[in-house]
């Protein structure tokens, strides 16, 4: 009688070790894009120098928590700068799953033993992770343009980022498996990031927006996005905002769960879109 | 006698509970004019927040304290007298006369007598603050405003609006020894503590001269530049030097900004972001911070004087106008 072989168990350590790989390769593949990296830090640069110099007296007349006095526009905008850097970093690493999934190591990665919602989830951090990377350099030139924060609040926003990171990540992700078109970078800037960026409060205090239209105020107050900008901010200055941790854990546990079922090739959308075979 | 003891006993402890709920008055207080609610807002400079806000008489704007800051002096403008007041009881002590329309004054370094700018008929009026006795008034241009006093004491600076000039008297003589012809509408005078310079600012020339008080000529004319801030809305008012003479500060009006000006160099270093037409500023005692009134935004700002940063802005009554901190 031969010996019935086995059950394979995967070890927390495995699990670990190839959460800390995804990162690490995610993290290398960043560092060795020099054009990703420039772009993503000279995008949030360019509003830093550009719009928010143009815009430095117009806006800097009231004050609003968490600020304790009067900031200028450039101070105001940082938050919402630090978000969008985010947002470009969460979709554009989930989209490029779609390729990664049918032409790079994902493919590989997706038939390790390892379980399916794991591997996504290890991905999103590793997104997260560089973002974070992104973020600090976005900081550290801001700083150098007089927006200088709390010394705590560089610390006190890694939590805040790592939850907002995983909201926008998981968002991009569900977006990549539901979307059949959303290979088009082009169109998720158009139909996603700009609508989402400019009905938020990161360019301007939701008190203005209501003064100019109750209607687009509304919208904004339903954009997760606003509440990813709100956590950030309060972080920045060591505050903690509950109402935005909230909505954007919130949002992150929807995102996430979605996008896990949407992935699944035997029950979600990536079955009926005939799963990486069909893309051939 | 079981009973009486009880009763003594629970007043005692209703006598330190209500210890307790009084304002703690050790800290340090800055006390703010607010020209347009009659009112004068007590600020705790600990907490930030305001302890008091006490009615003066109408249209309060000038106001400094006696040298052991037990006493604050008030120029209630619409009703043409000076207001005293006791720092820590926060009641009117005393009116003194001022001489019609009192804008700002100046008190002695050895705290009497009490210069008073008459804003309304051209005049300086000196006041013996002990027992309100008149002790001249002496003429000068028109529209008198600003008021300064050197360190000794020999020497009363008064700025005239219209006439754009600073003149300075000799305290001992009370007549004009000099006038200095400076830029546009001058609103404040003030002395280095070491009594080297004077600094005129000019709310319309917007400029800070700088005099020489040996020679009594101007040595420098100081103008600022703030990018996306229009040239008119530059208008310099309030002006303080610290007591080490490593820094200054000139509120800038409507530019909602404080520049950092290095008195050696006498170069502007910074510019401070506060509220709304910025007019006077006052130190806290030990010089650590610095606040701004804010005219149209209805609060003051503090500034951390070493870390050259605003830290806070407080909300005041309406149109606060002046501020001084006594321990």
């Amino acid at each position: 009688m031969s010996e019935a072989p086995r059950p394979f168990r995967l070890s927390l350590a495995g699990y670990a070790i190839c959460m800390a790989g995804i990162c690490w390769r995610e993290g290398l593949r960043f560092l060795n894009q020099r054009g990703r990296f420039l772009s993503a830090l000279v995008r949030p640069l360019v509003w830093l120098f550009i719009f928010a110099a143009g815009f430095r007296s117009v806006l800097g007349v009231s004050i609003i928590p968490p600020y304790d006095t009067y900031v200028l526009y450039e101070v105001y905008v940082t938050p919402g700068l630090v978000a969008m850097i985010q947002l470009f970093n969460g979709l554009q690493s989930s989209l490029s799953m779609v390729y990664d999934r049918e032409v790079g190591a994902m493919r590989i990665l997706l038939v390790s033993p390892y379980p399916r919602w794991f591997l996504l989830v290890s991905k999103l951090v590793a997104g997260i992770c560089v973002s974070l990377l992104q973020v600090y350099a976005f900081l550290a030139v801001a700083w150098f343009w007089e927006v200088e924060l709390p010394p705590i609040g560089y610390l006190a926003v890694v939590p805040a980022l790592l939850l907002s990171g995983l909201m926008l990540g998981a968002m991009g992700l569900l977006m990549s498996s539901v979307f059949r078109q959303m290979e088009n970078f082009a169109s998720v800037m158009n139909f996603v990031i700009f609508p989402m960026f400019f009905a938020s409060s990161a360019l301007y205090p939701l008190w203005r927006v209501q003064e100019s239209s109750l209607v687009l105020w509304w919208i904004c107050t339903f954009n997760p996005f606003t509440y990813a900008v709100e956590l950030i901010r309060f972080a920045l200055y060591g505050q903690f905002n509950p109402l935005a941790a909230l909505v954007v854990a919130g949002c992150a546990l929807v995102f996430l769960a979605a996008s896990i079922l949407a992935y699944d090739p035997s029950a979600g959308v990536m079955a009926r879109r005939g799963g990486p075979e069909d893309a051939k | 006698m079981k009973r009486h003891l009880l009763l003594s006993a629970s007043l005692a402890l209703g006598g330190l509970l209500m210890a307790d709920a009084l304002p703690a008055f050790a800290q340090s207080r800055a006390f703010i004019s607010n020209e347009r609610d009659h009112t004068m807002t007590v600020l705790d400079m600990d907490t930030l927040k305001v302890i008091e806000t006490v009615k003066t008489g109408r249209r309060p704007r000038g106001i400094t304290a006696s040298p052991d800051g037990k006493l604050i002096y008030v120029c209630a403008s619409d009703d043409n007298r000076v207001e005293v007041y006791d720092a820590k009881t926060l009641k009117l002590v005393k009116t003194l006369r001022s001489g019609p329309d009192p804008e700002l004054f100046v008190l002695h370094p050895s705290g009497n007598p009490l210069y008073i700018a008459n804003e309304d008929d051209n005049m300086v009026t000196v006041v013996n603050v002990e027992n309100n006795d008149l002790i001249a008034e002496i003429p000068v241009g028109v529209e008198p405003e600003g008021m300064g006093i050197s360190p000794d004491g020999k020497y009363m600076v008064n700025t005239s609006e219209t006439t754009n000039m600073a003149h300075v008297v000799d305290t001992a003589t009370n007549e004009i020894i000099e006038n200095i012809l400076v830029d546009s509408r001058p609103r404040i005078a003030e002395f280095s503590a070491d009594g080297k310079q004077l600094w005129v600012s000019s709310e319309v020339g917007g400029t800070v001269s700088v005099i020489d008080p040996a020679t009594w000529k101007i040595i420098k004319k100081i103008s600022f530049k703030i990018p996306g801030v229009a040239d008119d809305a530059i208008q310099p008012v309030g002006v303080r030097i610290t007591k080490d003479g490593s820094k200054a500060f000139v509120a800038l009006g409507p530019a909602n900004r404080v520049a950092v000006i290095n008195p050696k160099t006498l170069e502007v270093e910074k510019y401070l972001l506060v509220g709304q037409r910025v007019w006077q500023l006052g130190f806290t005692p030990d010089q650590k911070f610095l606040i701004s009134t804010n005219g149209n935004s209805n609060d003051v700002s503090i500034i951390d004087v070493a870390a050259e940063k605003v830290t806070k802005s407080v909300t005041t009554g309406r149109a606060p106008w002046g501020v001084v901190v006594v321990p």
